[in-house]
């Protein structure tokens, strides 16, 4: 590195110069183009010089450095290296005497033939002159080439074909030792000692006959110490004193030594043997936190059956499971093999993956984090929760008892009378048939015209009126099924004067009272809707009647209806979202409205709204408030059923998931603590749900009963449920167009 | 409120973990550098808990280290040596750069080498927790052993491995510590008894290996330097733990013997290969017939200690299983693991001369009693020896007693060969060699096999006579009895195994109590369903890993049947 900075310092400094001289010769250009010249030629000279002084430099250290290793380490090399060196220059100097003579032959007809008298390569340009080029050339011609005047020089007539060759070949006694001489194309007859000349080389002889292969040999140098020197040179100077290269060499690799760039040579000799001791001779019994926090890789997993050369039938693979096993991704596989059997252990063949898998459990060993994963061993049975069992909390519905036929489209909804005694049903064949509970009869059935989308008897006892919504209207019925009394104060009920025309909802909808057949059939009054009419439902008095119109984008979703002064109003002025059902509260002035999403509980008398239950359902199919009214259920179409308890929180206190499908449909019972949902999947559940006074204590929520009995028909089940008034029976219609009771 | 105010991702467990490279780079080393001290040092990354912390809010895939780990890693002197051989190799590709050649050599002999026993002192501080880590040493010195000497790793290592394996059988041999072998498609399993250690490894089948091209040498090689420091160590210690001389020798009585042969090779070569033969038995330090005769004092020995006892005193059973007997092997029996084998129990092996150097007796050795060969038949056979498959010494040593021997002769097909390894509860598939196997344990005799099959074959004709009975009851029981089967499932899933048969007799008894149950089974199916969410996933995932336990059970006794089923239609059409 030095040397080159050296050398562009230097280099810099004569183009300085240079351009100095430049200066000069614009300043004095009367000057001479010789000095100039010479100006150039003295700074090329020097450039020269430093460039050779460099060079000098870098052989001297190489020198050095060589001559060193020469001296410490391997001679043989270095002899052998040199021979080759002498051995290429002597190949080197022939290549260039041939080049030479080469360069002398293409100049020879410019150069005087004086100077190549002794030279053999030139003898035959004396016969001929056309030069050294290949006589193929001229095969065709008659002549040879040319010669100095550029005269053609003709081959000697040869006319001879094969015959007279062959005749030749048998008269003349010199032919063999005759041949044609390529340059000039004459024959020559060989002579004796040219014959014996060939011979000779043939035999692979010199070509000299008096020479001497064997000669002895005369050894130049010999291991005896000769009497006097070889040569008569004084020894120089430099043997007598001590090389300060040397010593300067030695200096630094025993300085190298000391600062130990250099080691001593170690002894190679394997030290195996001697390599291994009692390592855990002083068993010190330190506990280091490193070796507490140790996680010792897990092992191996021995082999099972399934991998011994021979096992038994039962765990080879099938073709099915062959198949499967090919088309599973590697990382699935339930084993890494095939399982196979081999009849002697000598057709064993070599695993292919075995060394794969000593890789991959290497990775695991340094690439796979470790983790203490603490396995707790459950008993699956600790897992149940304790329940009381459902026979202590008899009594609940249990058996399919009844079954109501008679209807033709699957039935939308039932409906019991206060009394125990009647079973309202609507269906989609447009018909509301009246049946007697306990001995499964069809007393009575009204065509409306209609698809009927639900059905509520009066709560009331002192009444007997059936509310049905069909389409976008609402029909009160007077089935006549009960005391004298009592349809007569159902009759006055409905009869009641029509004082003034109601203020709200004034053209929205239309009362009227039927007439002609309509009337024979016992439907007294009919309410006219704007909209279709999907739910009804009667306050517990038995006067107000509730009537649901789902709709997205109207406020008038919900109307109450007072029957006895035939009035009807719209509660609410916003659309808080799709109504799906309503309800009243049973003892107080609430209404429960369910919309999508939640449930919202309105205060009838200060009119406002006093909580929003949040269901944590998708849609709330149904809803169904406790006779206590403290507490409401929800059915979903997302399979869920979610109790509320409203002195708690607006949030469910349980979830139910028990069914597979949609809730359709939920139901408390009036005095027994029993609610019950019905579903898509054709099954009721039943539990028992019982609610405590003290506000402590949380509600008992057991499932008692799976009952089943309806079929599924066209993906729906069970359409409604309801609950017998006092006894602990339960009703359900279905899509199957049958009513069943379970006792 | 004041104070400093607090920064992400500088304390808790961001501050505790440390990314791959960020520790490569605290520790300025390469990649291969740093993957070869984690093998070493034995250093493993973690999974953090909260990986987005850890990660300072990126959800990428990274690798984390625990920093501890890597402050420990920092005051390890191997990385020192890393960093020299880095300056070496540099060193000397300056050297063949210039061609120089005399510096060339001179840095090869100070090649920096560095030695690994403080590491495993360090990772492995008792004798016992080495003994613990050993069994992927010796999976892989035994791997390592049966690579072809080119290519791939160092022949040195090859012969370090072997040797350490050699010496490891020597020992198992000597201390009589087998229990298990089993031939498995992959290798041989062995399993030993070390210091109350179970060690399993195993051994690839003798052929030369199908190098592939996906499988990183360098993380072997690594591996395979820790693990032939660890294996030698552990070795010496064991060898003096017996009193045997390490540098393992031949017991010079056998020496003796054997001096004839010693034409054979150099020395040390022989020597070597004598080892490996495994006939031989080791030099002690101590001489070794006063030992063995020192037997342990009998104390009288209350409960519990009786049946330690009684277990210890089967073990030495099982140790001189192969006591008294002789053996010879045939060229095409794998001579390495039978000898292997046999010596550990106790008996005496030779082979044919040719064959390897170390055997002990010829075939005509009129005290022979059993020949192994793997062959279909064999020409010149004496009179007074079993000729038997190689098997049976395999299933003899897993049953620990000796079989008979008329299923393993030549040419005969042989019996199943099961995994000594897997121990069935109760509930799982026991395959039916098993249970004879436990059967011949357990003392009692083995039925004449023609007997057998008439017995079954009469059970069969029973079992149809009583279908028949039974179909006319069918039509009305269907459905219960289809519930019967799920509820046998499910007390099957219980680990319980209830025989219910269904008898004309007792429709009664049995309907009452199959109320009952089925009560009880409503009764449960309510309950779960109140079950909380967790807890009935929890309780779904355990209940489908039982009948799925169960499934795969039932599907393998109904495979076995079938197969069974078609060698007898198999045979009967033979006969007639």
């Amino acid at each position: 590195m030095e040397e080159s900075s050296k050398r562009s310092e230097q280099r810099k400094e004569m183009e300085k110069e240079r351009k100095k001289g430049e200066k000069k010769r614009r300043k004095e250009e009367e000057e001479e183009e010789e000095e100039i010249l010479i100006f150039n030629h003295k700074s090329a000279e020097k450039e020269k010089e430093d460039e050779d002084l460099s060079d000098s430099e870098d052989s001297v250290f190489s020198g050095l450095e060589d001559s060193g290793s020469d001296s410490e380490d391997d001679d043989d090399d270095d002899e052998d290296l040199k021979v080759d060196q002498n051995l290429s220059q002597q190949v080197k100097k022939e290549e260039e005497d041939v080049q030479s003579s080469l360069k002398k032959k293409d100049e020879e007809e410019e150069v005087k033939r004086d100077e190549y008298e002794h030279d053999s390569s030139d003898e035959e340009d004396i016969r001929n002159t056309v030069g050294n080029i290949p006589m193929e050339w001229y095969k065709d011609f008659p002549h040879i080439g040319y010669d100095l005047d550029g005269k053609k020089i003709y081959k000697p007539i040869r006319n001879k074909d094969e015959l007279d060759d062959f005749l030749d070949k048998m008269e003349n006694p010199d032919y063999w030792r005759t041949v044609q001489d390529k340059q000039t194309g004459s024959d020559v007859v060989l002579s004796d000692e040219q014959v014996e000349l060939v011979k000779r080389l043939q035999r692979g002889q010199f070509g000299d006959v008096n020479f001497n292969e064997y000669q002895p040999q005369v050894e130049f140098f010999t291991q005896e110490v000769m009497l006097h020197p070889v040569t008569n040179r004084p020894a120089d100077k430099r043997s007598f004193i001590p090389s300060l290269l040397e010593k300067d060499k030695v200096s630094k690799l025993v300085h190298a030594i000391k600062m130990g760039w250099i080691k001593p040579r170690r002894d190679s000799r394997d030290d195996s043997r001697g390599r291994y001791y009692d390592l855990w001779a002083s068993e010190d019994t330190s506990n280091l936190a490193r070796h507490r926090m140790h996680l010792p890789a897990p092992k191996i997993p021995l082999p099972g059956h399934h991998e011994s050369y021979n096992p038994p039938p039962e765990y080879l693979f099938t073709d099915e499971e062959r198949a499967l096993w090919e088309q599973q991704d590697p990382v699935d596989r339930k084993f890494p093999f095939v399982p196979r059997s081999f009849s002697s252990l000598r057709l064993v063949p070599a695993f292919p993956r075995f060394i794969h898998e000593r890789f991959e459990r290497c990775l695991d060993l340094y690439l796979c984090p470790r983790q203490r994963k603490m396995r707790v061993n459950v008993n699956p049975e600790d897992l149940i929760p304790k329940l009381p069992k459902p026979k202590d909390l008899q009594p609940f519905p249990t058996t399919q008892s009844l079954v109501y036929r008679g209807h033709s489209g699957l039935v939308r909804s039932i409906s019991v009378s206060p009394s125990g005694q009647w079973l309202a049903s609507g269906s989609d064949d447009g018909s509301v048939r009246f049946w007697e509970i306990c001995s499964s009869r069809c007393l009575k059935t009204v065509q409306v015209g209609g698809a009927v989308k639900s059905v509520a008897w009066n709560p009331n006892p002192s009444v007997c009126l059936l509310a049905v919504a069909l389409d976008s209207a609402v029909l009160i019925l007077s089935p006549a099924l009960a005391d004298r009394q009592v349809v007569l104060s159902s009759d006055r009920l409905l009869s009641a004067p029509q004082e003034a025309e109601p203020i709200e909802g004034d053209g929205l909808v239309n009362w009227s009272d039927t007439e002609g057949e309509e009337l024979n059939q016992g439907i007294r009054l009919k309410i006219q809707h704007p909209k279709a009419v999907q739910q009804v439902a009667w306050h517990t008095k038995g006067d107000y009647l509730a009537s649901v119109m789902p709709d997205h984008s109207s406020h008038l979703q919900v109307l109450i209806h007072q029957v006895s002064r035939r009035r009807s109003q719209n509660p609410f002025r916003k659309n808080k979202g799709l109504v799906q059902s309503v309800s009243f509260h049973p003892i107080r002035p609430y209404f429960f409205v369910a919309t999508q999403r939640s449930v919202r509980i309105y205060n009838l008398v200060k009119q406002d709204l006093t909580k929003k239950l949040h269901a944590n359902s998708k849609w709330i199919s149904s809803m169904a408030v406790h006779p206590g009214g403290d507490h409401v259920i929800c059915g979903s179409y997302d399979c869920k059923l979610s109790w509320f308890d409203l002195d708690l929180s607006t949030k469910p206190y349980r979830m139910l998931r028990h069914h597979r499908k949609a809730v359709r449909s939920v139901a408390y019972h009036r005095l027994y603590p029993l609610f019950a949902s019905a579903a898509d999947d054709g099954s009721i559940i039943v539990c028992h749900g019982t609610v405590y006074n003290d506000l402590l204590q949380n509600p008992l929520i057991v499932p008692v009963k799976v009952l089943r009995g309806h079929v599924i028909t066209h993906e729906l089940g069970v359409l409604d449920v309801t609950f017998h008034p006092t006894q602990p029976w339960i009703f359900s219609s279905g899509a199957d167009a049958t009513i069943r009771l379970f006792t | 409120m004041g104070g400093l105010q607090k920064k992400k991702f500088e304390r808790g467990s961001a501050a505790n973990y440390i990314t791959r490279n960020k520790a490569r780079r605290k520790l300025q080393l390469s990649l291969p550098d740093f993957r070869r001290l984690c093998i070493l040092k034995g250093i493993y990354p973690h999974e953090p808990k909260h990986k987005k912390k850890v990660n300072k809010g990126s959800t990428a895939a990274r690798t984390f280290y625990l920093l501890k780990d890597i402050r420990f890693l920092l005051h390890e002197p191997i990385v020192g040596k890393f960093r020299d051989y880095k300056v070496f190799v540099r060193r000397l590709k300056k050297a063949y750069g210039k061609t120089e050649w005399s510096a060339v050599e001179r840095l090869r002999e100070n090649k920096p080498t560095y030695k690994l026993d403080h590491i495993i002192k360090e990772r492995y501080p008792s004798f016992i927790d080495a003994l613990r880590d050993i069994d992927d040493a010796l999976c892989m010195c035994f791997l390592f052993s049966t690579f072809a000497r080119t290519g791939k790793c160092h022949v040195q290592t090859i012969q370090l491995c072997r040797r350490l394996t050699v010496e490891w059988m020597n020992y198992v041999i000597t201390s009589s510590a087998l229990r298990k072998v089993f031939i498995s498609i992959k290798g041989i399993y062995y399993q030993a008894e070390v210091m109350g250690q179970l060690i399993t490894w195993v051994v690839p089948y003798q052929f030369s290996h199908d190098h592939p091209t996906d499988v990183d040498y360098r993380v072997m090689a690594t591996f395979t330097e820790l693990y032939t420091t660890l294996l030698g160590f552990v070795n010496f210690r064991l060898y003096h733990s017996l009193n045997l001389i390490y540098p393992p020798k031949m017991d010079s009585k056998v020496e003796m013997d054997q001096m004839e042969d010693d034409d054979y090779a150099m020395t040390s070569e022989s020597n070597s290969e004598k080892l490996s033969a495994l006939s031989a038995s080791l030099a002690r330090a101590v001489s070794s017939a006063e030992e063995e005769e020192a037997e342990l004092d009998q104390f009288p020995v209350e409960g519990e200690d009786i049946e330690q006892m009684e277990a210890k005193e089967k073990e030495q059973k099982q140790q001189k299983l192969f006591k008294g007997l002789k053996f010879f092997l045939n060229r095409e029996a794998p001579r390495e693991s039978l000898a292997f084998v046999i010596r550990c129990f106790g008996g005496e092996v030779s082979w044919d001369k040719s064959l390897c150097i170390g055997s002990t007796y010829e075939v005509t050795d009129e005290t022979i009693t059993h020949h192994i060969a793997d062959r279909p038949n064999i020409e010149k056979q004496y009179i007074n020896r079993y000729y038997i498959q190689p098997q049976w010494v395999y299933d003899c040593v897993n049953a620990k007693m000796l079989l008979p021997v008329e299923d393993y002769f030549l040419g005969v097909n042989l019996p199943p060969h099961l995994s000594p390894f897997v121990e069935e509860k109760e509930g799982d598939y026991v395959p039916p060699e098993k249970l004879k196997i436990m059967a011949l344990q357990r003392g009692e005799k083995p039925a004449n096999e023609e007997e057998e099959e008439d017995e079954e074959e009469g059970e069969e004709e029973e079992e149809e006579e009583g279908d028949e009975e039974e179909e006319e009851e069918e039509d009305e029981e269907e459905e219960a009895e289809e519930k019967n089967l799920k509820m046998m499932e499910e007390q099957r899933s219980q680990g319980k195994s209830l025989q219910v048969k269904v008898t004309p007799g007792k429709v009664k008894a049995e309907n009452s109590a199959r109320l009952e149950e089925e009560e009880k089974a409503e009764e449960k199916r309510l309950a779960i369903m109140m079950m909380k969410k967790k807890e009935k996933y929890l309780y779904d995932k355990i209940m489908f890993g039982k009948k799925r336990k169960v499934r795969e059970a039932n599907k393998l006794a109904a495979k076995r049947k079938a197969h069974d089923d078609a060698e007898k239609s198999k045979k009967k059409k033979a006969k007639k």
